[in-house]
């Protein structure tokens, strides 16, 4: 306990106005290098401490002057615009848009990813058949769509679905491919020797074997989904969180702009979190059994 | 005689599908007179008269180039930081919850930030890419460090290898897989922040022209580019993939070997 003292001190005694940009590198690496004893701060506080040390720097650099508050307002500043965000409708409505064209396309994506993976990948001859238009259609940025998105559907909610679901729907789809395609040959051979049906076949072997994979492709899925979901709002101005950054962008109130910037990786943030937690639950069965996932 | 038959096969299977689907669109479209779903073969000559009378040179080449730039930037950034987090447990700990934030941040909201600090010229959307393409090779790389054998480590370190000799001999070998996992990723938000940082502002690049077109209701060249960016996406993905499987051939190699054995 006495050992670490000094640490933590030095590195308070160099934190002052100017050097705050570098607070953290040389105070991390000290306490880094005798690193099996170097037991200042228990572990699990570590990741707390790194957020806070981020949320200093985000207040005192715009402070200091290093970078112009016109920038980058202090991060008190970001956060009563946040405050005053979360007293507006119009936040809501745009997060409620935002999480609308994120949630339908989702749904849409993996409903037909999961459809179609799932054909193609149990019949051979359409594995074959398909494969090269997959790798072609697959590395188009969905980007690419946007005029096609604009002239098509102008800023409804179309425009956003279209890129959500042309991007989200090749993980899932490329995923229940390989899944499908991983059965062990015993238990396809076994079923067949019970004469499952087919029907059974889809929901005793093929289901089980393609789950973890399936569920890979929709954690993928969910946060491409949200980029381009934003990222549709952003150019095309469909509402919702993107067409309000663009929006506070405009009239140059860089505050909200950076609270819902804050809010958009929040929401990065959960959707990442939802699905792990989707993932835990749903192959709690398999992650003990689980070895490693050919890739 | 059987090779034949059997490369011929494949060669069918490449590409029966795709000469289908576009004989589809051919016949779909030919008599079309919708506006937004011209004939293909309207959008094909479109397409020869619209980027190779200059535009290849004046619009796509800078648009590659800033993609190439801020591809690079973001690779040797992510690795950088990666080896640098992943070599450190606590450093570790401690950036872990930041670094997870900003990877969730969806990139292209970072594109008003950036014309604030650095208006919209080629620096906005070269930094655009690098800041928004970075974090799955951070992460991956940070991941892939980590998880280096001990024995490895332990034989480097009674071997006496340090600083750039451990790098390069153990480190990023070792961490390779994950770094080229993230590199993959990386380099399709990479092409869709180049696009998207010319939509929202520029006065140059394939995004930019294809609004344009859009704008202008000039439907069949707005196709071609589509087109376009969808053959530029490919042909990256082509390359990606010779790049992969040239890094990683020693790794695939001792992968079957160990599943052989086993």
């Amino acid at each position: 306990m006495t050992r670490t003292v000094p640490i933590i001190a030095k590195s308070r005694s160099r934190g002052g106005a100017a050097p705050a940009g570098r607070r953290r590198a040389p105070a991390a690496p000290a306490a880094a290098a005798p690193e099996p004893r170097g037991r200042g701060v228990p572990d699990r506080l570590l990741g707390p401490l790194g957020v806070a040390a981020f949320l200093v720097l985000l207040e005192v650099v715009p402070r200091s002057g290093a970078v112009s508050p016109d920038d980058l307002p202090p991060f008190s500043a970001i956060a009563r615009a946040l405050a005053d965000e979360a007293g507006d409708g119009a936040f809501w409505g745009a997060l409620l848009d935002t999480l609308r064209g994120w949630g339908y396309g989702l749904a849409i994506a993996i409903a037909a990813g999961l459809s179609l993976g799932l054909l193609i990948g149990s019949v051979p001859f359409l594995r074959e058949a398909t494969a090269s238009t997959i790798e072609f259609l697959r590395p188009i940025p969905s980007v690419a769509l946007v005029p096609l998105a604009v002239l098509l559907y102008g800023t409804r909610l179309g425009s956003t679905l279209m890129l959500v679901v042309y991007a989200a729907t090749w993980p899932v789809l490329l995923q229940a491919v390989h899944g499908v395609q991983d059965v062990d040959p015993v238990a396809r051979e076994t079923a067949a020797t019970f004469r499952f049906s087919r029907w059974a076949r889809l929901r005793h072997v093929v289901w089980p074997t393609a789950l973890p994979y399936l569920l890979t492709g929709v954690r993928l899925a969910a946060s491409v989904a949200l980029i381009l979901a934003v990222a549709g709002e952003l150019i095309i101005g469909a509402p919702g969180l993107g067409s309000e950054i663009a929006l506070a962008q405009a009239s140059n109130a860089v505050a909200d702009m950076y609270a819902l910037i804050l809010v958009t990786g929040a929401l990065g943030v959960g959707v990442n979190l939802l699905t792990r937690a989707l993932e835990r639950r749903v192959l709690a069965w398999h992650t003990s059994v689980r070895t490693e996932v050919p890739a | 005689m059987r090779t034949v038959l059997r490369g011929a096969r494949r060669a069918g299977h490449l590409l029966a599908l795709p000469a289908l689907l576009l004989a589809l669109w051919w016949a779909a479209t030919a008599r079309s007179t919708d506006f937004y779903f011209p004939p293909l073969h309207t959008i094909l000559s479109a397409f020869g008269k619209t980027w190779f009378s200059g535009r290849l040179v004046a619009d796509v080449l800078p648009s590659v180039l800033r993609l190439a730039a801020g591809y690079a930037g973001a690779v040797a950034v992510g690795v950088g930081i990666g080896v640098l987090i992943g070599s450190h447990r606590r450093v570790r700990l401690a950036a872990e919850p930041v670094l997870e934030f900003f990877r969730a941040v969806p990139p292209p909201v970072l594109i008003p930030v950036l014309m604030l600090f650095t208006g919209i010229g080629d620096t906005m959307k070269i930094t655009v890419i690098v800041l928004g393409s970075m974090w799955p090779v951070l992460l991956n790389t940070a991941e892939g460090v980590r998880a280096i054998d001990d024995v490895l480590a332990d034989t480097a370190r009674s071997y006496g290898l340090t600083g750039a000799a451990r790098l390069r001999r153990l480190v990023l070998p070792s961490a390779a897989p994950q770094i080229v996992t993230g590199m993959r990723q990386a380099l399709s938000i990479s092409i869709i922040l180049m696009v998207i940082s010319e939509m929202f502002a520029s006065s140059s690049g394939l995004g930019y022209t294809i609004v344009q077109f859009q704008r202008g209701f000039a439907v069949p060249e707005m196709w071609s580019g589509i087109l376009l960016l969808g053959l530029l996406g490919f042909a990256l993905s082509l390359l990606f993939g010779r790049f992969e499987s040239r890094v990683l051939r020693w790794h695939r190699g001792r992968r079957q070997a160990q599943r052989g054995k086993s």
